[in-house]
């Protein structure tokens, strides 16, 4: 107990002094439960995949040096690992999947509720999938698209379509690697059989199918559900929002919706706001609705609508402690069954909407896309049913910011460009002039194992004081947006000189909001862009970029980070990846696995060394370039010590 | 007042997490993935050997007429004071594994460096700051506790004693029905 969490925002720090005052425990209290964790596993050393075992490894050499079928630690770790990549390009891929179901239920029902919001959007995934577009209603060209992009997901010839939108040479080079991912659901399937017991035991080729499987979820499950989601739900643009648990309000029935799909979360968005919703809120005494969004649900309709961001993932329970949450309305992944403890102290319900997520001492109402609106309206009405039933303590803190957010490839586009002449050709010209260092994606999850927040604040702070612009999302976009980062002003108070002129010229904040953990999929596009436009190489790993997830705790992490280091990333985390107990996969994921895909791991926990490893390697890559030194002088520079 | 590290066998499942947790508390950084990493290997004070279905973690019992203590040549192996835990002084051992090979229970060795004995400490270090051994801490299942000898057999009179107890209720009782 009595975590400081020195880095978090005010309102985190506040919520969790009451919690502990009350006695309520938190997520880094069964953290702390759960101390010392089994140093097999954090090493991967442990291996459960038959009933001969379980079976682990002694690192120190002195006990079993194999598991019982032989499998050695590499082998034991890079299996484990594959079945993490399965299991977040799983996530991922059936979060795509769901959307372009939706998309194909627009086809089947002119009178869905969903409807094609951007027909610009619809006719480019057209295009790319080879759907005739000429003289079809959007209904139709709804249809036929959904039908070519669910192929996508269980073809069992040909190659996952999505991914041929990646740079001509990157898609060259993962024929030659063998990593062309043929279907999304057939990649993951594969990991699971040569996973099992007496397939696949050369660590490489386990890793090179986790590699597969990945680009599966990046250019494929994920970028097919960003891509659609625009679609459906409208393609973002950047508007002004408000972050953190303040946004939420005493006299008001406050509704958060939790989770990752924007289904069910934006058409409650959408008819929240209905007069007659309002008026029975207003029947019970409070004075309106207000939603608010955590996770990644958060990210999706705060793009699309505005909606606050009333936290991230650590902050799911705290934002319950306030006493006056109505209603938590979840959906799918991130979501702690740990909840009911907090929401038992309170009137707050919880009600889980997937069949796929049931939790206990959650209520269900079910979701289903053909009644979507007639659920949303009975949610909304039960939240408003049960603010009258709030008592005993209710404490908001009085904490938020305003940022800036909803980036997406084409708004970027036209921020850069301007309006008419929708361009990124400003933005490799302020590379290539040496104004912007280079590119960083900060992204990723949270973790009690590390100080809340101080990793994914420093690194990107770091990256910004240093010229580099950078992209984020999932509960990285919520830290920054949270503290303040995604500002136009938060350029002059601590973006370096180059970058604070892009910024100041475009009006742009230096940290950009992408959008959900799905959404990494728009960084892979704007890579792709940048090489497109032309005069910083001709791959993706010849760009001066970087990625990092410096607090990541999920399995889509893993598949995340995988994704990008086989699209040429260079990618850091902070907590090592459960290999460290495998030295020869250890060495290959953070040295040469460089030689074959372009990109490579590091870990590193100290958030400071993290990013000037990323602008090491955004160095390397400059000079490789040749371009020109930096127009004004940079805090990290290793060059004058050369 | 001794103390020692008392097993609950029946609570044993072999995870051997205590080897680790161990490890780590006599490791410089204290960290798993640092020592790996960095090629530290400290050695295991405790170990879990397993006996048919059962595993059963073993370290030293740092016994009152100490074999190890009697058998070392320099005076390295030695109980400070009495109450207190066998320990091995690193800068009188001279590694002749005399030690070794007088200690009944198999639980004192050559560091893995080779250069003297190590055995379990029974953490002094963590005891100084109030914490338990690392190996009784890390466990999941609890199966280690750091006990005195006094509470340790109060623990078990008392145990006995409420068996005694029911068992005399349930014989009363019986009595009681049959001449009822």
């Amino acid at each position: 107990m009595a975590r400081e969490l020195k880095y978090a925002d005010k309102a985190t720090q506040q919520m969790l002094k009451i919690a502990e005052q009350e006695h309520v425990p938190m997520i880094w209290d069964r953290y702390d439960a759960m101390q010392p964790q089994c140093g097999f596993g954090t090493l991967g050393l442990c291996c459960r995949h038959c009933s001969m075992g379980p079976c682990r490894i002694d690192p120190f050499g002195d006990g079993p040096k194999t598991g019982i079928c032989g499998a050695t630690a590499d082998t034991i770790a890079a299996r484990h690992l594959a079945r993490m990549i399965a299991g977040g390009a799983a996530a991922h891929s059936d979060h795509g999947r769901d959307i372009a179901h939706t998309l194909h239920l627009i086809g089947e029902n002119a009178s869905s509720v969903y409807t094609v919001k951007s027909m610009d959007k619809l006719k480019e995934i057209a295009a790319i999938y080879g759907v005739k577009t000429e003289g079809k209603e959007p209904q139709q060209l709804a249809h036929d698209v959904a039908q070519e992009v669910l192929k996508d997901f269980g073809q069992q010839t040909g190659t996952v379509r999505m991914a041929e939108t990646a740079p001509e040479a990157r898609k060259k080079l993962w024929k030659e690697q063998r990593i062309f991912p043929r279907a999304v659901d057939r990649e993951i399937v594969e990991i699971m059989h040569r996973t099992h017991i007496g397939v696949d035991a050369e660590y490489k080729n386990v890793i090179k199918q986790g590699l597969r499987a990945s680009l599966g979820d990046g250019w494929g499950g994920s970028m097919i559900g960003t891509e659609l989601s625009d679609v459906i739900f409208g393609l973002p643009n950047p508007l002004k929002t408000l972050a953190n648990i303040g946004i939420l309000k005493k006299d008001h029935v406050n509704l958060i919706v939790h989770g990752h799909e924007p289904t069910l979360s934006d058409i409650i968005a959408v008819i929240s706001q209905e007069p007659e919703l309002v008026e029975k809120a207003k029947a019970v005494g409070a004075k309106g609705i207000q939603l608010g969004g955590i996770c990644c649900t958060a990210n999706e309709i705060m793009m699309r609508h505005g909606i606050p961001l009333c936290g991230s993932y650590m902050q799911q329970e705290l934002a319950l402690m306030t006493g006056v949450v109505d209603m938590m309305v979840v959906d799918v992944q991130c979501i702690w069954p740990g909840l009911e403890n907090t929401a038992k102290c309170f009137h707050t319900r919880l009600v889980t909407t997937s069949p796929k997520a049931k939790m206990p001492g959650f209520e269900h109402i079910e979701f289903e896309e053909e009644r979507a609106a007639e659920i949303a309206r009975n949610i909304i009405e039960e939240a408003i049913n049960n603010y009258p039933n709030r008592k005993g303590r209710t404490t908001i803190p009085n904490v938020t910011q305003g940022a800036i957010a909803g980036f997406t490839t084409e708004s970027v586009f036209r921020f850069l460009g301007g309006k008419y002449r929708s361009t990124f050709r400003p933005l490799n010209d302020a590379i290539i002039a040496g104004r912007i260092r280079g590119l960083a994606g900060v992204v990723g999850c949270s973790n009690p194992n590390m100080e809340f927040e101080e990793g994914h604040l420093t690194v990107v702070r770091e990256l910004i004081k240093n010229d580099v612009l950078v992209a984020s999302t999932g509960c990285n976009a919520i830290t920054c947006a949270k503290h303040g980062l995604m500002t136009p002003e938060a350029a002059f108070k601590h973006a370096g000189k180059g970058l604070q002129e892009v910024c100041q010229a475009v009006g742009l904040p230096p940290v950009l909001h992408l959008g959900s953990c799905v959404d990494n999929s728009r960084i892979l596009r704007v890579l792709t862009e940048v090489v497109k436009e032309g005069g910083l190489g001709e791959d993706i790993s010849d760009l001066p970029a970087a990625g990092a997830a410096p607090e990541w705790m999920s399995e889509k992490a893993v598949s995340i980070g995988f994704y990008f280091v086989a699209s040429g990333v260079y990618t850091i985390i902070g907590r090592p990846l459960p290999v460290v107990g495998a030295p020869a996969l250890h060495k290959y994921l953070t040295e040469e696995i460089e030689e074959e895909v372009g990109g490579k791991w590091a870990f590193e926990m100290d958030p400071v060394e993290a990013a000037h490893m990323m602008l090491r390697h955004i160095d390397k890559k400059r000079k490789a370039l040749k371009l020109k030194p930096m127009i004004y002088p940079q805090p990290f520079s290793e060059s004058e010590e050369e | 007042m001794s103390r020692h590290i008392t097993v609950r066998i029946e609570r044993c499942v072999g995870c051997h997490t205590c080897e680790l947790a161990c490890a780590i508390a006599h490791s410089k950084s204290q960290d798993i993935e640092t020592m790996i990493l960095q090629g530290e290997n400290p050695g295991y004070r405790i170990h879990v050997e397993t006996y048919g279905p059962r595993s059963i973690p073993i370290s030293c019992q740092h016994c009152e007429e100490a074999a190890c203590a009697l058998a070392c040549p320099t005076g390295a192996v030695k109980r400070l004071a009495k109450g207190k835990p066998v320990l091995v002084d690193d800068e009188r051992c001279i590694g002749c594994s005399m030690c070794v090979q007088a200690c009944p229970f198999g639980v004192i060795a050559l560091r893995p460096d080779g250069k003297v004995a190590f055995k379990c400490d029974l953490c002094i270090s963590r005891l100084a700051q109030g914490l338990d051994p690392a190996c009784v801490s890390s466990c999941p299942t609890k199966a280690l506790v750091l006990e005195t000898d006094q509470t340790a057999n109060r623990d078990k009179r008392k145990a006995a004693v409420q068996k005694l107890a029911e068992a005399q209720a349930a014989g009363a009782e019986e009595v009681e029905t049959l001449s009822g």
